[in-house]
């Protein structure tokens, strides 16, 4: 009779189903190849995507979205972090920027996720009667 | 005069009005009180949107940012910075805006898409101190992500609803220690898949059947005592144990947010607290319709655009006089066992037989391998397997409108059952 060893749940899709592994390094429960996939990344080398925020100056906000373009490993994700921190962008800002490439070696792009228009303010006060 | 008028800006409403531009109507106008579109979107940085609708995982500002570039195509007209104040039954709207004040508009057609709002805490009656550093998960996640202001170093988050698990993630990586999630119910009121990548991949622990007996600090938050509960949510002495946080983040459900609904006379449900909708997403009021999380909350923003548009298409068939056929049956569905709601709560079978209708439901418990099995009378007409479903997550079962064509009851009544094994 084979062990389960270890159980988890599916991100890849809302679905979240309950993976296993038994001691044979046979995976279960998944419903899709993808899930497979990601029992297998899982056991060997877990990934994620990375979204966080960078300072926006000038803009409608004060920060901008962005996240990793594809999955890095789970075990860079702080230090991922501190590299974001010191990111800031000046507004405007479009949606789809890279902002950082091969971030820490990973062949992974930092990108924006929307667009932050400059901020209206300061002009229009100085048109106001 | 307007032949739709859409309240809110968010999925549901940008989905509604795309539907019905589509659906070929003219003058359309999106009333929005944000200053920008995408509502609740906007905040959500994190992805894992738009894997049914796009076929790709989006952040939510992305999947917004999509729908907004489409309505931008359109005639559609977006009225921002603009409340609505009033729907009447005659289907007159009144607003007001920053740039054209009060204005009263009459339109053909109405959708409702306001959305929802965080329950807080006054509405959970929480013993202890009232200091600073009590806040909903949501408006944490609004300074944080959108404001850039952090909240608290050392967080317990109450309630493991979606938001409250997608913050305690968030305030990790920026730097915070996620002390504890303390949840009330057995089970968690979010998606498996978020108590994975947010508690699990950050060793934050989830305490089932705990809540706050005690909340300390005079100024600002020193710390809470957590206990465990018994089956009647009541504290079980000697169980406690202290955290020492400054902040508590409230993560204890959504409530669809329905005041105009109300003031407009619209019949409500008590359970979803949304309006009664029938299988086009239109309410008791004829003309006026309701989607997305004004109408029962929803996990997933691809079920809430689906919605948005099947309620701008009926909207645009209302105003082409192409809906409500006076011989059309009404069937009510009944919400049985541990089912315990629907959404819609009515059909309207028109004779046509081809297609199927979405009927979208929570179960009160978790439950291993059920069927979801569709009465008619003592008849089963239909029945569909689960592997798993549980209170956090909205399930969602295909009707055959084939099939509904020969119930005979006026009602058809849905449960859950246990496979046999
Ligand atoms: C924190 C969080 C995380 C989520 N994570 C995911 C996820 O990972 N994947 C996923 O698919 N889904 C997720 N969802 C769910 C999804 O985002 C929501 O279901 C969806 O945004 C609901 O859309 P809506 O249009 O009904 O409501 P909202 O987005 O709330 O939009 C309602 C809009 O109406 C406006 N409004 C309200 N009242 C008025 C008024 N009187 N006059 C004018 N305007 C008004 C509001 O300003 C708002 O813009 C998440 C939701 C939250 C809150
Ligand atoms: S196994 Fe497939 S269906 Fe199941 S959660 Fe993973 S991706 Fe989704």
């Amino acid at each position: 009779m084979k062990e389960i060893i270890r159980e988890m749940i599916c991100i890849v899709c809302p679905n979240g189903c309950r993976l296993t592994v038994d001691d044979s390094g046979e995976i279960g429960g998944y419903q899709c190849e993808r899930g497979l996939g990601y029992a297998r990344d899982e056991t060997v080398n877990p990934t994620r995507v990375l979204t966080s925020t960078v300072r926006v100056i000038g803009g409608v906000h004060r920060r901008c979205p962005v996240k990793t373009d594809r999955p890095v490993p789970k075990g860079l994700l702080m230090k991922a972090m501190e590299r974001v921190n010191a990111v800031e962008l000046t507004a405007p800002v479009e949606c789809g920027q890279i902002i950082l490439g091969n971030l820490l070696g990973t062949e992974s792009n930092l990108v924006t996720t929307r667009e932050i228009g400059r901020a209206k303010e300061i002009i229009s006060e100085a048109q106001a009667p | 005069m307007y032949d739709l008028i859409v309240v809110g800006g968010g999925p549901a409403g940008l989905a509604a009005a795309r539907a019905a531009a589509e659906e070929g109507l003219q003058k359309i106008l999106i009333a929005e009180r944000d200053g920008e579109p995408g509502g609740i979107l906007n905040q959500c940085i994190h992805n894992g949107f738009g894997l049914h609708y796009f076929k790709e995982e989006l952040t939510g500002p992305e999947y917004a940012l999509r729908f907004v570039r489409m309505i931008q195509k359109t005639q559609v007209e977006m009225k921002l910075d603009t409340m609505v104040l009033d729907v009447r039954p005659d289907l007159t709207v009144s607003m007001i805006g920053r740039a054209e004040g009060y204005q009263v508009h009459e339109a053909r057609s109405v959708v409702l898409a306001m959305g929802c709002r965080e329950r807080t805490r006054g509405a959970l009656a929480i013993p202890g101190a009232r200091p600073a550093g009590i806040l909903t998960a949501g408006t944490a996640q609004r300074y944080v992500n959108v404001e850039g202001y952090m909240v608290g170093r050392r967080v317990v988050i109450l309630g493991s609803g979606d938001i409250g698990l997608i913050m305690a993630r968030r305030m990790t990586l920026e730097g915070a220690k996620v002390l504890a999630c303390v949840e009330i119910m057995p089970y968690s009121g979010g998606l498996a898949r978020n108590i994975a990548q947010c508690l699990h991949d950050n060793d934050i622990p989830l305490y089932l059947s705990h809540t706050l007996v005690d909340i300390r600090g005079r100024d600002r938050v020193e710390g809470v005592t957590a206990a465990k509960v018994d089956d009647l949510k009541n504290p079980v002495p000697g169980t406690e144990f202290t955290l020492d946080c400054d902040t508590i983040l409230l993560s204890v459900g959504l409530i669809p947010e329905n005041e105009l609904t109300r003031k407009a006379g619209i019949s409500m449900d008590e359970r979803t607290r949304g309006a009664y909708v029938f299988d086009n997403m239109e309410t008791t009021t004829p003309g006026i319709f309701a989607c997305g999380n004004v109408v029962h909350v929803h996990d997933l923003v691809d079920y809430v655009t689906l919605e948005g548009e099947r309620a701008g298409r009926a909207a645009a068939a209302y105003v082409n006089g192409g809906c409500g056929s006076a011989d059309a049956r009404t069937i009510a569905l009944r919400a049985d066992g541990d089912v315990s709601y629907t959404v819609p709560q009515y059909l309207r079978l028109s004779g046509e037989d081809a297609g199927s209708v979405p009927v979208f439901f929570r179960v009160r418990r978790n439950i291993v391998e059920g069927t979801v099995v569709v009465r008619d009378g003592d008849e089963k007409v239909a029945a569909f397997t689960r592997k798993h479903m549980s209170p956090g997550e909205m399930e969602r079962i295909a009707l055959p409108l084939r099939l509904l064509g020969r119930v005979r009851a006026g009602e058809l009544s849905i449960t859950v059952e246990k496979v046999a094994s």
